[in-house]
């Protein structure tokens, strides 16, 4: 294992100190527990956003807080969910009297963890309410099994959600349309190469030098299938058509195209993906509205990438043009 | 026949030198369905229970249940932190303000926590989790306590009972938990959750037998 770390089991910790002197005017980051919140939280009457998750998605979700985004970020040892004590906390500190909105990726430990902690909140007399982001077509829905994983979606409904509590939407609202987001929205991932997680130093996987997987879970999760390398133009096609076929989007419609990076892919690969993507709705006549491309939902130093379409109306774009301030996203404030 | 404060506590005291004993072998079932840290994450809540429970001078064995059960919560992470936490504080509720338990009384909270894991995991018998071997277990219990058998025997059932469901999870296909995304290629692997609460139940059957 090669990593720029002291030591494997400080990694979280050691990033957090981090992030809290990089980032010290605007968030707060509390150590014991773990969490990071806005400086000026709690804003009265105003919904709070609290997410979390296991680390090593960055900037996801600690780089997302800050004004038009999240209140609150709890992050979790690497790939693990964080504790419910967290989640408490960092509710806890952000209500500011509207109630707090838990986003939550759809992983059996996120969602027992947030559970407990919004039934302990509400023995606090805090309104809490959760929404479960479970947008990766590559996993096939059931009611018998875990369901589909959380992955690129939630970053777009932080966005967007965020940017409606600084309108001060009330509760109830602003989860309703985190419930809309998660529904027009539709994620899969590849990998070309395994992540290292740091308590383990071994790579998750293996896959040979010219094999791809893809459908892959931003945990190293197998995907539906490991095939041989292909140019990028077939790559995209593979992740988009499952994505075009579960949203049924047809001629006309209007998108935001999210191309992510996992962490090992440069940026210039990324805009090759893109250029692809936009070919390829083009001849579909499905209209890029908006777009974000980048490593916004990592998996370490995996290389590869996902592609998330959004399906947009009016509301969703204004709100996804809303100004936003965080270290992850920035603009128009 | 009672249950004192000092024998729930020496009942969870064994449990973490079990789990401690059998880190190793949870983390490879778990390896083998799952993603791998079950034995370790046990391991790391129970060693923080141990210490918590370290000197304490409490004696209400509600109280150090709900103690348990929250330091599980905050230091075992995972599905796991939040099943096992749920166990042991609705466990303790019924508990609260007593210093020794009836058999009874001990059946009957095990019962209430086996019943809050249940809520809180939504899960069924035969979805392969824990509650294969915890749902056997409190029937045991509470069927051999009802036909008069003393504490020490419906433990010894409820251990029985607890070792073939786990035994049962095995040829399963998973529908809750992470192990649920391999569908039918979960069958043929021992469930790991199944595993260690058949290990929790074998030590109270192992503890709280010696009551006098």
């Amino acid at each position: 294992m090669k990593k720029l770390i002291n030591n494997p089991d400080d990694v979280v910790t050691d990033a957090l100190r981090g992030i809290a002197a990089a980032h010290g005017g605007a968030l707060e980051v509390a150590i014991d527990p773990h969490y990071i919140t806005r400086a000026d939280a709690p804003v009265q009457g105003k919904v709070a956003l609290v997410s979390g998750g296991g680390s090593g998605h960055e900037p996801m979700h600690g780089g997302f807080v800050g004004m038009g985004m999240l209140d609150a970020a709890c992050p979790g040892e690497v790939f693990t969910s964080p504790t419910p004590d967290q989640m408490l906390e960092a509710t806890k500190a952000v209500d500011g009297g509207a109630g707090v909105l838990h986003i939550v990726k759809n992983y059996t430990g996120d969602i027992l963890n947030f559970e407990m902690a919004a039934d302990l909140a509400r023995e606090e007399d805090i309104e809490v309410e959760a929404v479960v982001i479970d947008d990766d077509v590559a996993v096939q829905d059931s009611l018998y099994t875990a369901g589909r994983r959380g992955v690129g979606t939630t970053v777009l409904a932080e966005k967007i959600c965020g940017a409606a509590a600084e309108e001060r939407r009330s509760l109830k609202e602003v989860a309703d349309l985190c419930r809309r987001v998660n529904d027009g929205g539709k994620s899969m991932g590849m990998a070309l190469t395994s992540c290292v997680v740091p308590s383990a130093g071994e790579p998750t996987f293996e896959l040979g030098d010219d094999e791809m997987e893809i459908g892959i879970g931003i945990h190293g999760e197998p995907g539906r299938e490991r095939v041989a390398l292909e140019p990028a133009a077939q790559v995209v096609e593979r992740l988009a058509a499952p994505i075009l076929e579960d949203l049924s989007l047809s001629g006309g419609d209007s998108v935001l195209a999210f191309v992510n990076g996992m962490g090992g892919t440069p940026l210039i690969e990324l805009y090759i993906v893109y250029s692809e993507l936009v070919k390829l709705l083009g001849g579909r006549d499905i209209a890029i509205e908006r777009n974000l491309i980048g490593p916004y939902i990592t998996s370490l130093e995996m290389a590869g990438c996902s592609i998330t379409l959004l399906k947009l109306d009016d509301e969703l774009t204004s709100l996804w043009d809303a100004p936003v301030n965080t270290p992850g996203l920035r603009w128009g404030a | 026949m009672t249950v004192g404060h000092d024998d729930v506590v020496g009942w969870i005291r064994a449990f973490a030198a079990v789990v401690e004993d059998n880190r190793a072998y949870l983390t490879k079932l778990d390896s083998a369905i799952g993603d791998a840290d079950h034995g370790s994450n046990l391991h790391r809540g129970f060693q923080a229970v141990v210490a918590k429970l370290e000197g304490t001078e409490e004696n209400d064995v509600g109280k150090t249940l709900k103690t348990v059960g929250m330091t599980l919560v905050s230091k075992v992470g995972g599905a796991g932190g939040p099943l096992y936490g749920t166990l042991f504080m609705q466990m303790g509720g019924p508990l609260t303000g007593k210093a020794e338990v009836t058999p009874q009384e001990f059946a009957a909270a095990l019962e209430s926590g086996v019943k809050g894991v249940q809520a809180r995991g939504k899960a069924e018998l035969e979805d392969k989790t824990m509650l294969d071997a915890l749902l056997p277990a409190v029937d045991a219990i509470s069927s051999s306590l009802a036909t008069g058998a003393n504490l020490q025997e419906a433990l010894e059932r409820a251990a029985e009972a607890a070792a073939k469901g786990m035994e049962a999870t095995t040829p399963m296909v998973a529908k809750k938990g992470r192990a649920s995304y391999l569908g039918e290629r979960s069958a043929g692997h021992q469930d790991p959750g199944a595993t260690s609460s058949y290990l929790l139940l074998k030590a109270a059957s192992d503890t709280l037998s010696k009551v006098a």
